[in-house]
């Protein structure tokens, strides 16, 4: 819109402003009778506390007679209202459409009113509904950019979680460490899980470390890969590596798929590892009393 | 012109790498150390890399190259105190330095190096299954 516009939306604002109970009520039977709400995700009550909000602060935004865009301070309110709701909205498990619809859902008893107030002047009608028209569709695009920023933040604080989550590093005994490893192993994870395993070999002066596998559900080759990797680092610092924890499947996949894990030592479980770490440090374990 | 200090220690040599290495330095070293190998009939050599920061190939090759000069004139090679760094770099350019041991610090490179003397831990280095 040009300056020479800038009178229409005022002219706008002025007929919803007069309407605005009206157009709220229809607007939220309108919101009522739609099949995101009937899912129960939303009560009634919050819904029409959205409803008003919004309504009110849109109008208020429409009497500045500034155009919609994503940083005038006209408009400031009504994108904090939305920000606010596409936020709720998102972690209420709405869709991004059925979000959009909240905005969209305006336009009708926005066009009932002004066909009402404007019948007579059928030129000024088209280009009112023109112009809200445009501004509801900027406002319900704004609405899902969002929305999806919202789950994109959800999504990348939940891998930057699941990462520092899956990699801890263990200390069993005096120059034994073992790492537990959880879920598929990719190259940015084994980055990570390597590069905590040899700041740990270092602080502890560890001279053995027990990888186990039993929490990763396949090894394939690119896998078997990073483990080795893993351990061939280990190996630079002066740690040797034991993996543990391999299933019977694994065992057969590794054999499958021609993986040479070379001179790696292997284990069935985490307690056989412990036992050759133990022996390695000289240590042995004996039973003080006989068992009762 | 620069050179790393080589010192004798009993039957050992040891060498602290505490600059950082350039390829002509390298190549110095390894004349250097192979001549005194030789001359002072030693059974060990430690190397001591926890100052080294940065390795490219060339350097994880050279490593690789005097611990088989070495294993040649019967003496046995220990790196010790490799930052994770340039453990995970050298891991990364596919050189895992296969024929080197290695060891956390120095204290623990002596050691490993007096038992392999003694030739309590067998041949490849590794302890048995």
């Amino acid at each position: 819109m040009t300056e020479g516009s800038a009178t229409a939306p005022t002219r706008i604002s002025e007929i919803l402003r007069q309407n605005e109970q009206t157009l709220l009520t229809e607007w939220l039977q309108h919101q009522l009778s739609a099949k995101a709400f009937r899912s129960g995700r939303i009560k009634e009550s919050e819904l029409r506390e959205q409803s008003l909000e919004f309504l009110s602060a849109f109008i208020r935004a429409l009497q500045s007679g500034k155009t919609f865009d994503s940083d005038s301070s006209a408009w400031s309110e009504v994108r904090d209202v939305l920000g606010h709701l596409s936020r709720s909205r998102a972690t209420q498990g709405f869709t991004s459409g059925e979000t959009a619809t909240f905005v969209f859902s305006l336009k009708q008893p926005v066009f009932a009113r002004l066909r009402q107030e404007l019948s007579r002047d059928p030129a000024a009608l088209a280009e009112e509904t023109w112009a809200i028209s445009t501004l509801i569709d900027q406002l319900g695009l704004y609405t899902v950019d969002l929305y999806q920023k919202g789950r994109e933040e959800v999504i990348s604080r939940q891998q930057q979680e699941l990462m520092e989550l899956s990699t801890p590093v263990v200390k069993l005994w005096e120059g034994v460490l073992a790492l537990p490893l959880i879920g598929t192993l990719d190259s940015s994870r084994t980055q990570v899980v390597m590069e905590n395993l040899l700041e740990q070999i270092v602080s502890t002066g560890a001279s053995l470390a027990i990888i186990d596998i039993t929490g990763v559900p396949t090894v394939d080759t690119l896998v078997a890969q990073h483990l080795l990797k893993t351990v061939a680092a280990a190996r630079l610092m002066g740690a040797d590596c034991i993996i543990s924890g391999i299933r019977p499947q694994i065992a057969q996949t590794i054999v499958h798929l021609g993986v040479e894990l070379g001179n790696v030592i292997t284990k069935a479980s985490l307690a056989d590892a412990f036992a050759i770490a133990l022996e390695r440090s000289g240590m042995t374990v004996t039973r003080l009393a006989p068992r009762a | 012109m620069e050179r790393i200090p080589i010192l004798k220690m009993g039957a050992y040599l040891l060498v602290t790498i505490q600059v950082d290495m350039h390829d002509q330095l390298a190549l110095t070293l390894q004349d250097d150390l192979t001549d005194r190998i030789v001359k002072t009939r030693a059974k060990g050599v430690l190397i001591d890399i926890s100052s080294l920061e940065l390795v490219d190939s060339f350097m994880g090759r050279m490593l690789g190259n005097i611990a088989a000069m070495s294993h040649i004139l019967d003496a046995e090679t220990v790196v010790v105190g490799m930052r994770p760094a340039v453990a995970i770099t050298l891991v990364e350019l596919g050189l895992s330095l296969k024929g080197v041991k290695t060891a956390l610090n120095v204290e623990k490179g002596m050691s490993l190096l007096e038992e392999r003397v003694r030739g309590r831990v067998d041949g490849n280095g590794r302890f048995e299954r």
